[in-house]
C-alpha cells in the first residue's frame, strides 16, 4: 500500500496544512451564482461554523467541498488534497451528514452504518468493532438492530453521524445538522458532536441557521450571504467588533444588512429548487 | 471504545492512494458484494414482495400456460409441451418486471438524499451503479428460483444439472443488470417517480411481447421478427430455454448479447448519475 507523500503534486502550498482551504471558489445554477469567489480556510482540530440564511450558498459550498459538485472556478483543496483532482481520496477523509435525514429505513440500524463501513473500506477484521463502537458512541446500542423507520428525527440523526464516524474522518461535514429537529434532540445532537470534537480531536465544518447554536458550539464562524462571505471570525470577536452586548443575530444583521428571516426571503433559485424539491418528496 | 470509532486522525494519515487496475477491480467486486449484502438485509427484513411478486407468473403458468397447452394453438419443438416452454419465458418476464422498476428504488433514494451519502463514499459512479445492477440480479434470481418451483410443483421437468441451474442463474443475473440499468437509465432522464412508472408500464408489456417468452419467433409476422432481434429478452429466454428445457440455443451469442448491452447499460446510467443526483 502506497502512502500519500507530501510533494506529489496534491500537497498544499508551504506553511501549516488547513483542514480545508478554498481558494476563490465559484458556482453557477444557470444564470444564477450561488457561490461568488469564495475564500475560506479552517484550521485543523476547530469546529467552524458555515453562517447564513437559506439561499445564502452555504449548501453549495459544502456539496462542492464534499466533491458532489465542481466548482466552475476556484480551487478547493482538503488536507492537501485537491477535491477536484482527486476526489476519490477526499472522500476517504471526510464523514458526511446531509441536510436531509437520510437513513434506509428498510434497514437496521446496525446495517446502515455496516453499509458505511464496508464502502468506506474498513477491513474485514475491524469491521465489526468499528460499528459498534460508533453506535455505542452515539447512543444507539440498545435500538441497533431495529429497523432505522422506527427511530425518531434526532435517532436519525445520531444514526447518521455513526454512518459518518464508522470510517474515522479526518473531517466531520454537517449540513444543518439540528434542522427539523424538536429542541431536546438539538441539545442532544450537538452533546454528541460536542463529544466527538473533544474526543479525537476531530475537525468539523458545519452549515446552520440558528444564531444560537453557532455561538455555544462553534469556534470560528463565516457568515455567508447571497454567494459571499460577509465576515469570518470567531464569536466573541464578531460580537465584540460592534461593541458591548451585541448579540450575533445583530452582527448579521450589521454585516448582511437585514435580519435572516429577510434575508431568508431573497434566497432565489436555491429556495425554489428548496420548494420544488420538497414538493416532489411529498407528491 | 477508545480505538472505535473516531480513531484518532493519527491513524488515518496513511491514505492508501487508489491506483492501478487490481485495484479498480477489487473495489468494484467489493461495491457489488456490499450492495448485494444489502438487497439480501431487505428481502430477509421484509419477505412480503418476494410473495405476491410470484403471483403473476403463478397465474402465467397456471391459466395461460395450462390453458393455451390444452389448445395445442402454439408449435412447440418436437416433445416439449408448451408448459414446459413457456416456464423459461415466464422467468424472463418475472425478471423483467422486478428489474424495470428498479429505477424507482433509485429514484427513491434520491429523494431520501441516500444517494448523495453514497456517492460522497469513495464509490465511483459507475461502481454504484453496478452494484446496484447486480443487486437487481440477485433479487430477480430469487425471484425466479419461485417460478422453477412453481414450474416443478405443475409438473414441467426441468433441468436438474447443477451447472445449467447456476448458468441459468447467470442469465438472469444478467438480464436483470441489463434491465435495471435501462431502468435507471430512464429515471436519470424523467427524474420523477411518477413519470417512470408510466414509463415503465409503457414498455415492459411490448418488451414483453416482443420478445420470444411466449411464442417462437418463426410464427411471428415478419416486421416482429425482426424487433424480436433487438429484444434483449429475447436472448435471455432463449439461453434459459435451451439450458433449462434444452431446446436448441445459441447461449455463446446469448451471454455475448446480454453482457455487451449491460455494460452498454450500466455506462449510460453512470453517465446520467450526476443529473440525478442533483435533479
Amino acid at each position: 500500500m502506497t502512502v500519500l507523500a507530501p510533494g506529489d503534486g496534491t500537497a498544499a502550498p508551504p506553511g501549516p496544512m488547513a483542514a480545508v482551504a478554498c481558494e476563490q471558489i465559484t458556482y453557477t445554477f444557470g444564470t444564477h451564482t450561488a457561490v461568488d469567489h469564495v475564500d475560506l480556510r479552517i484550521e485543523p482540530g476547530m469546529t467552524f461554523g458555515l453562517l447564513g440564511p437559506n439561499g445564502a450558498g452555504k449548501t453549495t459550498t459544502i456539496r462542492m467541498l464534499v466533491t458532489l459538485l465542481k466548482p466552475v472556478s476556484g480551487r478547493i483543496t482538503v488536507f492537501g488534497v485537491n477535491t477536484t483532482a482527486r476526489p476519490m481520496l477526499v472522500r476517504r477523509m471526510i464523514g458526511y451528514v446531509p441536510q436531509l435525514l437520510s437513513a434506509d429505513g428498510a434497514l437496521t440500524g446496525w446495517e446502515n452504518v455496516q453499509l458505511f463501513a464496508r464502502l468506506f473500506d474498513v477491513p474485514r477484521k475491524q469491521r465489526a468493532g468499528r460499528v459498534d463502537g460508533a453506535l455505542a458512541a452515539m447512543g444507539l446500542t440498545d435500538a441497533a438492530h431495529r429497523r432505522a423507520a422506527t427511530y425518531s428525527g434526532g435517532m436519525i440523526r445520531r444514526l447518521e453521524l455513526a454512518q459518518a464516524l464508522v470510517n474515522a474522518p479526518r473531517l466531520l461535514v454537517l449540513d444543518e445538522p439540528t434542522v427539523g429537529l424538536d429542541p431536546i434532540a438539538r441539545t442532544d445532537v450537538w452533546d454528541y458532536i460536542a463529544k466527538l470534537r473533544d474526543e479525537f480531536g476531530m475537525t468539523v465544518l458545519m452549515t446552520t441557521h440558528y444564531m444560537d447554536e453557532a455561538d455555544a458550539y462553534c469556534d470560528q464562524l463565516a457568515l455567508m450571504h447571497l454567494g459571499h462571505i460577509r465576515a469570518t471570525g470567531t464569536p466573541a470577536d464578531l460580537k465584540a467588533s460592534l461593541g458591548e452586548d451585541v448579540t450575533l443575530d445583530e452582527v448579521f444583521r450589521h454585516y448582511t444588512g437585514g435580519t435572516l428571516d429577510e434575508a431568508g426571503e431573497k434566497g432565489g433559485i436555491r429556495n425554489v429548487r428548496r420548494t420544488r424539491s420538497t414538493a416532489r418528496r411529498l407528491g | 471504545m477508545s480505538a472505535a470509532p473516531g480513531a484518532p486522525p493519527a491513524a488515518s494519515v496513511s491514505i492508501p492512494v487508489p491506483g492501478g487496475p487490481i485495484f479498480e477491480l477489487r473495489s468494484l467486486a467489493s461495491r457489488i458484494v456490499t450492495l448485494c449484502w444489502v438487497e439480501v438485509c431487505k428481502v430477509r427484513h421484509d419477505r412480503s414482495e418476494l410473495y405476491t411478486r410470484a403471483i403473476q407468473p403463478a397465474l402465467w403458468l397456471l391459466i395461460y400456460g395450462e390453458t393455451f397447452t390444452r389448445i395445442h394453438a402454439i408449435p412447440t419443438p418436437r416433445g416439449i409441451s408448451y408448459l414446459a416452454y413457456l416456464a423459461p419465458g415466464i422467468i424472463g418476464q418475472s425478471a423483467l418486471f422486478v428489474a424495470i422498476f428498479y429505477g424507482i428504488q433509485i429514484i427513491w433514494e434520491r429523494d431520501a438524499g441516500v444517494l448523495t451519502k453514497l456517492m460522497v463514499t469513495p464509490t465511483p459512479r459507475s461502481a454504484l451503479i453496478t452494484g446496484k445492477a447486480f443487486a437487481a440480479g440477485l433479487r430477480s434470481v430469487i425471484q425466479a428460483a419461485v417460478v422453477v418451483v412453481l414450474a416443478a410443483i405443475l409438473g414441467v421437468s426441468l433441468t436438474g444439472n447443477p451447472l445449467k441451474l447456476i448458468g441459468c442463474a447467470v442469465i438472469v443475473v444478467l438480464g436483470s443488470a441489463f434491465f435495471s440499468c435501462l431502468s435507471m437509465t430512464i429515471a436519470g432522464l424523467a427524474l420523477r417517480r411518477d413519470r417512470l412508472m408510466g414509463i415503465g408500464q409503457a414498455i415492459t408489456m411490448p418488451l414483453f411481447f416482443s420478445s420470444s417468452a411466449l411464442y417462437p419467433v418463426k410464427v411471428m409476422p415478419g416486421w416482429l421478427q425482426v424487433l424480436t432481434k433487438f429484444n434483449p429478452l429475447s436472448y435471455e429466454v432463449d439461453a434459459l430455454r435451451g439450458l433449462l428445457i434444452g431446446t436448441p440455443a445459441d447461449v455463446t451469442l446469448d451471454v455475448i448479447v446480454l453482457v455487451c448491452v449491460t455494460v452498454a447499460a450500466i455506462s449510460a446510467a453512470a453517465a446520467l448519475l450526476p443529473r440525478l443526483a442533483k435533479g
